[in-house]
């Protein structure tokens, strides 16, 4: 068996708009997706990450580009031969039949007799946690159990790849989060490649082995949920994944490994970076709210001294708004780890903002 | 006064119910009883009925046994009428089948276009309406007629040289009834298809089904209470037709409809009219409670 579960190759699908103009919904995208991996298509709507896993699924063709399943060229693979189910955003269960009904469909289309559909739809019951529910209607189940239901009638078929099109959208906060557990729990117990789309960044980072962030019909960065949070390729992922300061300045000299960035009237700050750049570039100096401290001045760190412009408690977290000399601005997110600790600063106070060399991203793009 | 009716609910219902009831049954239910009445009753000389009224049987006799008729030859076949009520039937069958088998794609076809080409469509399906019925069927016997549009157009292709016989058959006829009850098979199945959620097609092909099972299993399914109505809606009226199988057959198709017609008019004989007038009644009420009886679980899972 091949090595990839699915590859995308240089992939790009266009759309006539209804203005008249032709849009690329997914713009040669190409990427790898490993046999029992967990992976998510991650970006806002309109990103193309559903319009991928319809490529995926069949349901839409690439304007250019292939699509490999299995090593195999899906191109002229119509979607009801193609290897994978969908669990679909609205579950589309069919209304006129029973869940049995629904979860046997797929076996009852491969011709699987009626003696092992009905023991395999238990099995599949049981596996969703919904044992007994063979004779409902779609109707009669709530959204929760719908979706359970739409998830045992994807599997039972023991897909080579599961396509799931943000399938926990509908549900509310508690029930999504219990959910995104359970389905994790259940893809590595099955060892089926789950291939996830959503907009919820959270939710990726959670459950996914490796997620693609999407924008405007581009991959822009594929990786772990920590090297997407902690390495982000561009200003975008940065922004898109977690909350992000963007602290904007040109490169002054680099020595090795270490590069000096002057940030206008802020001073000079010092960030690591294994990318070699051109005294004079214009960067972003990328740096996450909880990487930053809060007049915990230290030697051989960078401390920007600012003024704090508002306190925002949220419980387990304090955050600072501090501006800086030149107008730019960042966020300092203190744990609330004693009681006393919201009364660090307060609004108008003069504060000293500093981080260590390695918190920083240098960000070009 | 007003304040008593507003207490009184069965006033109340009586207030809101009353006109419409009293609608139905003068225009309805007294005339059904009126020819329920002549269809007892022996046919007067000149028409009409004998008066007093003589009470009798025979018109229903004579619809299962022709030779009874006064006017029956030696040659007579008693079961002429049986004959034509099945050949009528008949005729309904074809025309509903080829009015769903038509009828569905055209509205699948309209449902699956952008909201302003879906709304100039259905239009254009409604458009014959807006013509009298007579018009329209003329304006079709011209184009079937022998030298009609359709003949010289083939004739001028050269696709055949003498004109084919197109008109005045049981062919004529289908065609008529076709083209008048298309629409409406075409609107209640257009409103089922446009419910329908076509991600459910997704998901059927998405667990294996070919385009032609997940029809099977999932839209026509979905769509059958649509299907339903447009049948009962051409059925019923398509077996009792007489103006089309006058004009299109040309007095050569003999329909339930034409004969019933005829009794009322130059055969003069009411009371033989009304017996198969309340015949063609009681056999379409059994077909369509027969067929809602049969079906009523599909349609109630329809959703």
């Amino acid at each position: 068996m091949a090595e990839y579960a699915v590859e995308m190759q240089d992939v790009v699908k266009k759309f006539a708009t209804p203005e008249g103009g032709i849009l690329a919904a997914v713009n040669h995208v190409t990427m790898q997706i490993k046999d029992g991996e967990f992976f998510s298509l991650l970006g806002p709507s309109g990103c193309g990450k559903t319009t991928s896993l319809r490529m995926i699924a069949g349901f839409e063709l690439p304007t250019e580009g292939k699509i490999l399943i299995h090593g195999k060229d899906m191109s002229q693979v119509p979607a009801f031969q193609r290897p994978v189910n969908t669990v679909f955003q609205q579950y589309a269960l069919f209304p006129h039949m029973t869940v049995e009904q629904n979860i046997e469909f797929g076996l009852e289309m491969k011709g699987v007799p009626r003696s092992e559909r009905s023991k395999r739809v238990s099995e599949a019951l049981d596996m969703v946690r919904l044992p007994g529910m063979e004779m409902r209607r779609p109707k009669q189940l709530s959204g929760g159990q719908q979706q359970r239901i739409a998830l045992a009638r994807a599997l039972i078929n023991k897909p080579e790849v599961l396509l799931l099109d943000e399938p926990l959208g509908a549900l509310d906060l508690k029930l999504r989060k219990e959910m995104q557990l359970e389905l994790k729990t259940l893809q590595r117990e099955v060892g089926i490649t789950f291939i996830y789309v959503t907009h919820d960044q959270e939710e990726a980072l959670t459950m996914s082995d490796r997620i693609a962030v999407m924008s405007k019909g581009v991959a822009l960065q594929v990786g772990k949920p920590d090297e997407i949070y902690e390495r982000p390729a561009t200003r975008f992922v940065a922004d898109f994944i977690g909350e992000t300061n963007f602290l904007n300045g040109v490169v002054k000299g680099q020595n090795g490994s270490m590069v000096e960035v002057e940030l206008g009237d802020m001073g000079t700050v010092y960030a690591e970076s294994t990318r070699a750049f051109t005294n004079g570039q214009q960067v972003s100096v990328a740096v996450r709210p909880e990487k930053l401290r809060l007049n915990g001045e230290t030697k051989g760190e960078n401390n920007l001294k600012g003024r704090v412009e508002e306190v925002i408690y949220i419980g387990t977290d304090t955050h600072y708004g501090v501006r800086f000399p030149g107008g730019q601005k960042a966020r300092v997110r203190e744990q609330n780890i004693t009681q006393d600790n919201r009364e660090r600063a307060h609004t108008g106070d003069e504060v000293t903002v500093s981080f260590t060399r390695i918190s920083p991203r240098l960000l070009t793009e | 006064m007003l304040k008593f009716f507003r207490e009184k609910k069965g006033f109340q219902l009586f207030g809101l119910l009353g006109p419409g009831a009293l609608w139905i049954f003068i225009f309805f239910n007294l005339p059904i009883l009126i020819v329920l009445f002549i269809s007892f009753v022996e046919r007067g000389r000149a028409g009409s009925i004998k008066i007093p009224p003589v009470y009798t049987f025979d018109n229903y006799v004579q619809l299962f046994n022709a030779c009874r008729s006064q006017f029956a030859g030696p040659e007579c076949d008693p079961l002429l009428y049986v004959g034509i009520f099945g050949h009528s039937v008949r005729i309904g069958l074809v025309v509903t089948f080829w009015c769903i088998i038509v009828g569905y794609p055209l509205a699948y076809f309209i449902s699956k276009q952008k909201q302003v080409w879906r709304d100039a469509l259905m239009i254009l399906v409604i458009i014959p309406f807006w013509t009298n019925f007579l018009v329209r069927t003329y304006a079709l016997k011209q184009v079937l007629a022998t030298e009609g549009l359709l003949n010289s157009f083939l004739m001028n292709l050269g696709m055949i040289n003498n004109p084919l016989d197109l008109l005045f058959n049981e062919f004529a006829v289908n065609v008529g009834l076709i083209y008048g009850y298309l629409p409406f098979a075409i609107l209640p199945m257009y409103a089922s298809i446009e419910k329908f959620d076509h991600t459910l097609m997704e998901a059927a092909a998405d667990l294996g089904a070919s385009p032609a099972r997940a029809f099977l299993k999932v839209m026509l399914p979905l769509t059958l209470p649509g299907v339903i109505a447009a049948l009962v809606l051409v059925f019923v009226p398509v077996v009792g037709a007489f103006i089309t199988p006058d004009i299109m057959g040309g007095g050569k198709i003999e329909m339930i409809g034409t004969l019933i017609n005829r009794q009322f008019g130059v055969s003069r004989n009411w009371p033989f009219g009304a017996s198969m007038s309340l015949i063609l009644m009681l056999l379409v009420l059994i077909g369509v409670i027969a067929y809602f009886r049969s079906s009523t679980e599909e349609t109630r899972r329809g959703i």
